[in-house]
């Protein structure tokens, strides 16, 4: 996940792209481990929970990928400006 | 289905139809380039693409015929398990996030086409590279077959030709038409064909899902009604198996293979050819970003589109063949004219996909094995002009797909495609990010992948057919049911990290890496990255 480049920008570990790389994990904890929502209840507007759960995991990914991708932009902007802007 | 031709829904799905060919002809002088004999100009659309037209194009080869008929009909068939590519495509986004944008960088610093081009520059592999090409081609081909079975299923519900018991020709003759009329304008026009077809069969995709979702489950009387039938049929003991048909939602033995197709085919989607020539497109990298927070309006399109299977069922549609069943419920629930409508959605989405697809496997073809292997000198007239011809060689392959094997369950076209372009992933996504693996021991991960992966679905039987008639079987040492491609894909990794040590202590030359660090985050502006400009095509090697 670590895109920048690396040397003598800071650490490669940062809080921020902790939270990145959770946003972009937590789909996959969520969609691999089928057994949490294998289930049929509750029902919402006559549809069993496995069905809406995972319609639902659209939007959520959706928005968690959208919070990595501001938190990337941030992290990279303030990268670039901390060089005083001399990328290279 | 044998009630003869539906007249008023065909000539609605001919107008469309003969709207979008007169689009991809048109299309030629869309945007027009400067040169458009070079092979970056007609396969890459001049790389110029911005945010909305690389989402079209994008969307356009990830929602097919996979969508709109192979996935809905795997629903209907077995209920649950069919379900698994809503969470496929809810992983693909952070994978795209992570990976693809170092992809682009690093090919528009080096001009870089392909995935091969990419794999020889930085391993300095012809072989590795040669690996990689073949294995993109030979994937594509039953995932064109998809499309073409999609095509055939609208077809054949309409009354043109299909049913049981014409003959072959008569058959299949409305989809070797239907892909005589593809391939010329592919042939003529290039990518910027597809890109703008793409606007037109969203626009109709959306319209069609958009009345489906709304107006079918309410005359079938609410989704309560249409579950309470669906679990009443998945209930009942197939004859041929003497197990229940399928289930609402998995059992504790069908979870492993769920997530595992799931997962298998989020990592398989983005090595395929079409995906990469689709995302080098691009204007620059923050395109990319940018779209994975919009592609997934695809997602929730496919989920609900999956859900119609449940539909056909509450319905009472009755066909052998699952992939008749979304067609033939917009046959009975459409006023004519709008299954004609519905049809030409299916249909044009099965198009813009295939003319993608094998315009993406000639460029391999072209670029790294006629140019790397046969004729190094070619110029670049004739590499565009092999370009299309091979484009035309790889939908007859697909063609022989389709006659071929088993069409009623065409989602099994895919997951066998995914099966082999899997194999490629240590190479490509390992390279992004390091050069640690040796050249030598992916070439061998791959060959092992492509083997294990080849015999394993060979060996899977199915009721209607010996071999190849599934795509998940036990996976060694684990004793549960998985997706062959990614049991394939972790020996693969296992035999390339285990060589990699061996061939490392063992001092072989590790070849020549042309890339540097800095390359992988390059962006459009920075210094050496063309966006617009061909940087590499022939022209510019002689």
């Amino acid at each position: 996940m670590s895109q920048a480049p690396e040397t003598g920008r800071g650490p490669v570990v940062t809080p921020v792209r902790v939270v990145i790389a959770l946003c972009l994990v937590a789909p996959f904890v969520a969609m691999l481990w089928v057994g949490s929502y294998a289930k049929a209840d509750p029902v919402v507007i006559g549809i069993p929970f496995f069905y809406w759960y995972q319609m639902l995991w659209v939007v959520v990914s959706t928005v968690l990928t959208m919070i990595a991708y501001k938190l990337w932009q941030r992290d990279q902007r303030a990268r670039s400006t901390s060089k005083g802007g001399a990328a290279r | 289905m044998n009630d003869g031709v539906n007249g008023v829904a065909l000539a609605v799905f001919i107008f469309f139809f003969l709207l979008v060919t007169v689009m991809g002809f048109l299309a030629a002088r869309w945007r027009k380039a400067a040169n458009e004999h070079s092979l970056d100009e007609w396969g890459l659309g001049g790389r110029s693409f911005g945010t909305w037209v690389t989402w079209f194009l994008l969307g356009g080869d990830l929602y097919t015929a996979y969508t709109f008929v192979a996935v809905p009909a795997a629903i209907y068939a077995a209920g649950a398990a069919g379900f698994f590519a809503v969470p496929y495509t809810i992983l693909v986004y952070p994978l795209i996030f992570t990976f693809l944008p170092r992809l682009w960088s690093v090919s528009h610093k080096h001009g870089y086409v392909t995935t091969s081009d990419f794999v020889r520059g930085r391993f300095g592999s012809k072989g590795l590279s040669l690996a990689v090409a073949l294995t993109g081609i030979l994937a594509t081909m039953p995932y064109i077959a998809l499309q073409l079975v999609g095509i055939q299923a609208v077809l054949d519900v309409m009354g043109v030709g299909g049913g049981e018991h014409t003959n072959w020709f008569v058959k299949d003759l409305p989809l070797l038409i239907a892909f005589g009329v593809l391939a010329a304008y592919t042939y003529s026009s290039g990518l910027r064909a597809p890109a703008l077809i793409a606007f037109v069969k969203d626009t109709l995709i959306y319209l069609v899902i958009a009345v489906a979702i709304i107006y079918i489950p309410i005359k079938l009387g609410g989704f309560d009604d249409i579950f309470a039938s669906a679990s009443e049929a998945f209930g009942q003991t197939n004859p041929a198996t003497g197990a229940p048909r399928g289930a609402l939602v998995p059992g504790d033995a069908g979870q492993w293979t769920y997530a595992t197709l799931a997962l298998g085919s989020a990592l398989a989607l983005f090595m395929y050819p079409h995906s990469i020539t689709a995302t080098l497109s691009s204007r620059s990298r923050e395109v990319i970003r940018r779209n994975t927070t919009i592609l997934p309006l695809y997602s929730l399109m496919l989920g609900m589109l999956a859900l119609l299977g449940f539909m056909a069922i509450a319905a009472g549609v009755k066909v052998q063949n699952g992939q008749l069943a979304i067609p033939q419920l917009f046959e009975n629930m459409f006023p004519d004219w709008f299954a004609g409508v519905a049809f030409a959605a299916i249909g044009i989405g099965a198009l813009v996909p295939a003319a993608i697809m094998s315009i993406a496997a000639a460029n391999l073809f072209t670029r790294n094995i006629y140019k790397d292997f046969i004729k190094p000198d070619a110029t670049p007239a004739q590499e565009t002009k092999v370009s299309k011809i091979v484009s035309l060689l790889v939908k007859v392959g697909a063609l022989a797909f389709v006659l071929t094997m088993d069409k009623t369950v065409a989602i099994n076209f895919q997951l066998l495609g995914g099966i082999w372009i899997l194999q490629t992933f240590p190479a490509l996504v390992g390279g992004l990010f390091t050069r640690w693996f040796h050249r030598w021991a992916l070439l061998a991960g791959w060959a092992v992948g492509m083997v294990y992966g080849t015999v394993a679905a060979y060996g899977v039987a199915s009721p209607t057919q010996k071999h190849f008639g599934g795509s998940a079987k036990e996976i060694p040492g684990i004793g549960e049911i998985g997706y062959i491609g990614l049991t394939a894909f972790v020996i693969n990794v296992l035999v390339t990290v285990v060589l990699t040590f061996v061939l490392k202590a063992a001092k072989a030359p590790e070849g020549v890496d042309e890339t540097r660090p800095e390359d992988y985050t390059a962006d459009a502006g920075d210094p050496g990255v063309q966006t617009e400009l061909p940087p590499a095509t022939a022209g510019s090697t002689h």
